[in-house]
């Protein structure tokens, strides 16, 4: 068991959930609020010094009754330690948690994409949109169990809406590199990646994000 | 570029006068020549989106060499291009982008769909695939292969050279292409849900169930 988990119950107490070693990786759960102070503490303490997050997905189990989880794998670069934090979130409550792109901004993407795979919405993040899926897309996140393989509409309805897309419409303008070259596209150009691909499919206004 | 109406309508008369006229000796000798010229220089437009463009790379380079068939100047730009080889699945965020290339491309233009997936869908039955890169351009010669192993891919290019072989410039129906708006399918609606009626048990596809 790694040593941090007995380190967390001494700091936090009971906002430290059960722990789990498997296969030579520790698994600690910890409570959905104190999730980010607990981060940030195994981010910055001496001794700890988690400064690397390898990775942020999320877990749906088979069985309907568990919660989802939220997975944080962190490592220590300067102790080669690698530790994984997990918050559990009953399916009965709001899919929500707080986004630790603040101590981490690699977490950008990555929480992105466990939203739009599992629909976990993150709070304060500065940019929560879909990253897999177009922006358009309305139905579901592929990721949940009750999500169908094929996704829910008609093969030919997923068509015609992938064919409306806009390719030219999938990047923010800031993420675009020439960003600053914007002023200097011509007007219909302009008009188009302004728009983004929000209003790409006539017909879609005021559908649910969710389906 | 630059076609005057009146440059426009002389040559719809003259094909219409190749129509009337053929087949006949001068038609089909200048036909010879002409499809003998494409059939040997067809210069390839790869679209390689997984696998298969690795296979793709195999024929192209030293061993297999398609350079021998007139296609070793690959086209990364679909304007100048004449056969477009899609080797990989085509996730529904590509849609747009190969119908966008495919429109890009001047006539006479072929389509190689290399693989099962640029075909069928594959093994990629899901949320995000498109169910063969039919249901979004016309395709000319499809490769079976998981992926095709370039002696494949090769036999493909060589029926593309039998069909264009067999192309007479009497025939007007072959050189048009399907006007279609940006989001209208290349098939019937009816039709591309019909390429994925699930097989088996499948039709129950929530996995949790």
């Amino acid at each position: 068991m790694n040593p941090s988990v007995e380190a967390l119950r001494r700091e936090f107490g009971d906002k430290i959930g059960r722990a789990v070693e498997s296969c030579g990786d520790t698994f600690v759960y910890v409570e959905r609020e104190s999730a980010r102070e607990v981060l940030a503490w195994l981010k910055d303490t001496s001794g700890q010094e988690y400064n690397y997050l390898i990775d942020v997905t999320a877990v749906e189990y088979r069985d309907p009754e568990l919660p989802l989880e939220v997975v944080y794998l962190l490592f220590s670069l300067e102790r080669k330690v690698q530790l994984c934090v997990k918050i559990a979130l009953p399916k009965s409550e709001e899919l929500l948690v707080d986004s630790v792109v603040p101590l981490w901004q690699g977490a950008n993407w990555l929480e992105r994409e466990v939203y739009d795979m599992f629909g976990i919405t993150f709070r304060d993040h500065p940019d929560l949109r879909r990253i897999l899926m177009w922006e358009t897309y309305s139905e579901g996140h592929p990721l949940r169990k009750d999500f169908p393989l094929r996704g829910r509409l008609s093969r030919s309805e997923q068509v015609r809406r992938a064919l409306h897309a806009n390719p030219e419409a999938h990047y923010s303008m800031d993420e675009l590199s020439i960003a600053e070259a914007f002023n200097d596209l011509p007007e219909d150009m302009r008009e188009r990646l302004s728009r983004g691909e929000r209003d790409a499919i006539p017909g879609l206004r005021g559908e649910t994000e969710n389906g | 570029m630059g076609v005057t109406p009146a440059q426009k309508v002389e040559a719809g008369d003259s094909t219409s006068l190749v129509t009337q006229v053929s087949p006949n000796w001068i038609t089909t000798r200048l036909d010879f020549l002409v499809n003998w010229a494409r059939s040997n220089s067809l210069w390839p437009m790869p679209f390689g989106t997984a696998c298969c463009a690795i296979e793709f790379m195999a024929t192209a380079a030293s061993r297999f060499d398609l350079a021998r068939f007139g296609m070793e100047r690959m086209g990364y730009s679909p304007r100048q291009a004449d056969v477009l080889i899609c080797a990989g699945r085509l996730p529904f965020k590509l849609a747009p982008v190969i119908r966008r290339i495919y429109d890009q491309m001047p006539q006479p233009k072929w389509v190689i769909s290399m693989g099962a997936c640029a075909s069928t869908g594959g093994i990629f039955d899901t949320y995000a695939m498109t169910q063969g890169i039919d249901t979004v351009v016309p395709v000319d010669v499809y490769v079976p292969g998981c992926p095709p192993r370039p002696e494949g891919l090769l036999y493909g290019i060589l029926l593309l050279h039998k069909k264009i072989r067999g192309e007479t410039m009497a025939d007007e129906a072959v050189r048009q292409e399907p006007t279609l708006d940006p989001g209208s399918l290349m098939l019937p609606p009816e039709h591309v849900d019909e390429l994925s009626e699930p097989f088996g048990n499948s039709v129950h596809q929530t996995r949790s169930a």
